[in-house]
């Protein structure tokens, strides 16, 4: 494989690694510092206990998000020099700020919400968790500035052949920037929430500590309940606005090679020949594209191969087609995750209020299994925004092959590309076996307080 | 104008970098030998288990700020030095999992495990910033396209690798003293008598690599600023450290140390200016503050966002020293 292959593999494995462990940051945050504030205004211990259960998954979480995201500021400049020389003046910009704003805030304060306990008052403390979880937040923000610049460039010139920064306001009211940074957000607290749902799930179906995870479990749910149908409408402005900002990326994402007729009719599901440039077997719904991108029921949908030749006058002869099938299923297969999860948390916030929650043994039993649902909803909805940006780095401005370091070998990615595989696999490894650890061992009761052994811990949870 | 600044701030962000992950690298290179029982080894753990996070900051806002103020010095950098920084990954990857999993089981392998792995990764690290500083003021292989050309070879030299042991044994001394203000009893007297030890050491190595500066650089050429006194002033401080702590002014001691690396970091950012990469092929190619930096108005939004968020970072992570200013003993309930 060539180094550009190779560089955008690498690429994508660590990216879409971090960014696995990132929206579990910012959700459970907010979690645990709603938990946090329930036990410093209601004084009630049962929440302590919870915040310190969820905050010790949390941090283990935490950890590798941020060593993976040193990888990821990094590795523009090791790989993708010459990106990094065409858009540094710009991108550059919100990278730094995200430092000096968020990121600063965020390791400080982690650092004395952990070790801050016992030595500060419980206000402070509890000051500390919010500021943790904003700052987490505003990080969100900045690096998305930077990265809706690559979907939609804005505020910039070129200048000798490279991008300038004319209006710093310009890149932070990219109006891609605020379809995008309200869907990640979204994604991020049904992220936390699916994963205290899951795990609280998982210690009820055991009997084990079962008021304390009905406790978190209720402020699981319903935070999964509310996050993950924003999610949805903030997905949905997202695709609007991406048929005017973006066609290609939503034409590919519906697999629509010919411009559709007046009405536009949604597949739900194809077999696609890239190379034939059709698709074989499809299943459709009427109507459902147009009223999905104009929310009418008119409205033509313009397709792959007419937006190709319309690219071809306007940035020269060339391949402006994405890899469609990717960006296809990527797109449903994050639809599908995401309707799921409003399902079982419309089911779980009913079993919740009818208060039946235990009777649903299959219930709880899926949702340990729906942990899985938001990670994979995240991952893929990644996929597609930058698969389907694709042959673009910077939409219009920069092809991706154009942005590799032209003399970093393709030995020398290899090498980097084999070794953080393998550190990121043993990191989830480790990952996943001190959760489940720390998952049996349960909340920490006070009269466990002292005792190492997990069996003990057991003995006086049941 | 506003490049000029821009060097100045990168600079001091490299400083805060190498004054606070300096002690933490010292630190966690000594946890394995300082250590004697786990208890032990998790007190020194702890001593920066709330800073080190905070600590690491320095250098991701000083790679932002590099990419965001001088694209070309980033893109040059990274890409060039890509092995170098691999490895750096690599260690910092390790080493920051580390703190926070070393406890979590009670399996001695485990904890040993994680121990070395915190030892290799606060040893290369500074190893690694001394090879690249050195050839930073060395000069490598740069195209006219800005590219470096050399191979990762070619930046391991007896002087570069004499830099990254310079800075290796800085780092030991000042995790060294760090240690001896945060720790009591049988482990402090240990650490102390080790700093002891180090210190002249640190001195001796350290001047071997400036005379070896002298021939191997252009540095003394006067061709950027004239440090003056101030390679002096770090001498004169490294030196007095060996005294304070005889002295018993542990804390002074500690002062000295941070001195020395902030004194030098100064001293090579003034010697290099207004070169930051310096070609090795021919001088034209060279990349100074002005061809590698970003237009003027990116320049001027960075100057208002960073004069107004350093000195505010710089008060809460001071907070932050407050609020865990004591001691850690070994009866302490300890996080990490």
């Amino acid at each position: 494989m060539e180094a550009l292959d190779l560089a955008r593999w690498q690429f994508g494995i660590t990216t879409v690694y971090h960014f696995l462990f990132v929206p579990l940051s910012v959700g459970l945050a907010y979690l645990i510092a709603f938990m946090q504030t329930m036990y410093v205004t209601k004084n009630d211990e049962k929440y302590k206990q919870l915040a310190k259960f969820w905050g010790r998954l949390f941090l283990l979480n935490f950890a590798v998000g941020v060593v993976t995201g040193i990888m990821q500021e990094f590795q523009f400049g090791m790989n993708w020099a010459d990106y990094s020389r065409f858009v540094g003046a710009v991108f550059g910009g919100p990278l730094a700020v995200e430092a000096l704003v968020s990121f600063f805030l965020e390791s400080t304060f982690l650092g004395i919400w952990i070790f801050g306990w016992d030595r500060l008052s419980k206000k402070m403390h509890l000051a500390s968790i919010w500021l943790v979880a904003i700052a987490a937040t505003l990080s969100a923000l900045w690096i998305l500035s930077a990265n809706s610049f690559m979907q939609e460039p804005v505020g910039y010139e070129i200048v000798n052949g490279r991008a300038e920064m004319t209006s710093f306001f310009a890149l932070l009211g990219n109006k891609q920037l605020w379809v995008e940074f309200p869907h990640v957000i979204y994604g991020a607290l049904a992220t936390g929430a699916l994963f205290v749902t899951g795990i609280s799930a998982y210690k009820i179906v055991r009997k084990q500590q079962v008021d304390l995870f009905k406790t978190s479990f209720s402020i699981g749910i319903v935070v999964a309940l509310i996050s993950s149908i924003l999610t949805a409408t903030a997905g949905h402005t997202q695709s609007q606005h991406l048929m005017s900002s973006q066609p290609m990326k939503m034409a590919a994402a519906e697999a629509l090679w010919n411009t559709s007729g007046e009405s536009a009719p949604w597949t739900v599901i194809a077999s696609i020949d890239p190379e034939a440039q059709k698709n074989g077997f499809q299943i459709e719904i009427p109507y459902a594209l147009s009223i999905l991108s104009y929310n009418k029921l008119t409205g033509s949908v313009p397709g792959i191969l007419e937006l190709q030749a319309q690219y071809e006058q306007l940035y020269g002869p060339g391949d402006y087609i994405p890899p469609v099938r990717t960006t296809f299923w990527s797109f449903r297969i994050m639809v599908g995750s995401g309707m799921l999860m409003i399902l079982l948390a419309l089911f779980g916030t009913w079993a919740m209020i009818r208060k039946r929650l235990e009777q649903y043994r299959t219930f709880l039993k899926l949702m340990i299994a729906a942990i899985a649902l938001p990670f994979i909803a995240n991952s893929s909805g990644w996929i597609m925004t930058e698969v389907g940006r694709q042959p673009w780095i910077v939409f219009g401005l920069q092809k991706t092959e154009e942005g590799v370091s032209p003399l970093v070998s393709s030995g020398m990615v290899a090498t980097s590309l084999i070794g953080f595989t393998i550190i990121y696999g043993v990191l989830a490894a480790v990952f996943i076996y001190l959760v489940v650890h720390y998952t049996r061992k349960g909340v920490e009761t006070d009269e466990a307080h002292d005792i190492s052994s997990s069996e003990k811990i057991h003995t006086t949870a049941i | 104008m506003l490049e000029s600044l821009w060097f100045y701030l990168i600079a001091t962000l490299f400083v805060g970098f190498f004054f606070l992950e300096g002690f933490d690298f010292g630190v966690g290179m000594l946890t394995p030998f300082l250590g004697k029982s786990d208890t032990q080894r998790r007190v020194l753990i702890n001593t920066i288990g709330p800073f080190w996070d905070g600590n690491e900051v320095w250098l991701i806002t000083a790679g932002g700020a590099m990419f965001a103020a001088f694209p070309n010095w980033y893109a040059t950098l990274f890409s060039g030095f890509y092995m170098a920084l691999f490895l750096m990954l690599v260690a910092l990857i390790g080493r920051g999992v580390s703190f926070e999993f070393r406890s979590k089981l009670d399996n001695p392998k485990w904890r040993t495990t994680w121990d070395w792995i915190i030892f290799f990764g606060s040893l290369l690290p500074p190893l690694l910033w001394g090879v690249a500083l050195a050839n930073l003021m060395r000069g490598v292989p740069i195209d006219q396209n800005m590219n470096y050309v050399g191979s990762f070879w070619d930046l391991i030299s007896f002087y570069s690798v004499m830099a990254g042991v310079s800075i290796v044994l800085l780092f030991l001394l000042h995790g060294a003293l760090f240690l001896s203000l945060k720790t009591e009893g049988e482990l402090r007297d240990r650490v102390r008598a080790l700093a002891l030890r180090i210190g002249p050491l640190t001195s001796a190595v350290l001047l071997i690599f400036v005379v070896l500066s002298y021939f191997e650089t252009d540095m003394f050429t006067g061709k950027g600023i004239n440090p003056g006194s101030v390679p002096i002033l770090a001498g004169f401080a490294l030196l007095s450290v060996h005294f304070f702590l005889k002295a018993g002014r542990d804390g002074w001691a500690f002062i000295m140390t941070g001195a020395t690396i902030t004194l030098s970091t100064i001293t090579v950012f003034m010697c290099l200016y207004p070169n930051v990469m310096i070609s090795s092929l021919n001088p034209e190619w060279s990349l100074t503050i002005y061809n590698a930096s970003s237009n003027a108005y990116t320049l001027k939004v960075m100057t208002i966002v960073a004069l107004t968020m350093v000195p505010i970072v710089i008060a809460y992570q001071a907070w932050n020293y407050w609020v865990f200013r004591k001691r850690v003993s070994m009866n302490d309930h300890l996080d990490y």
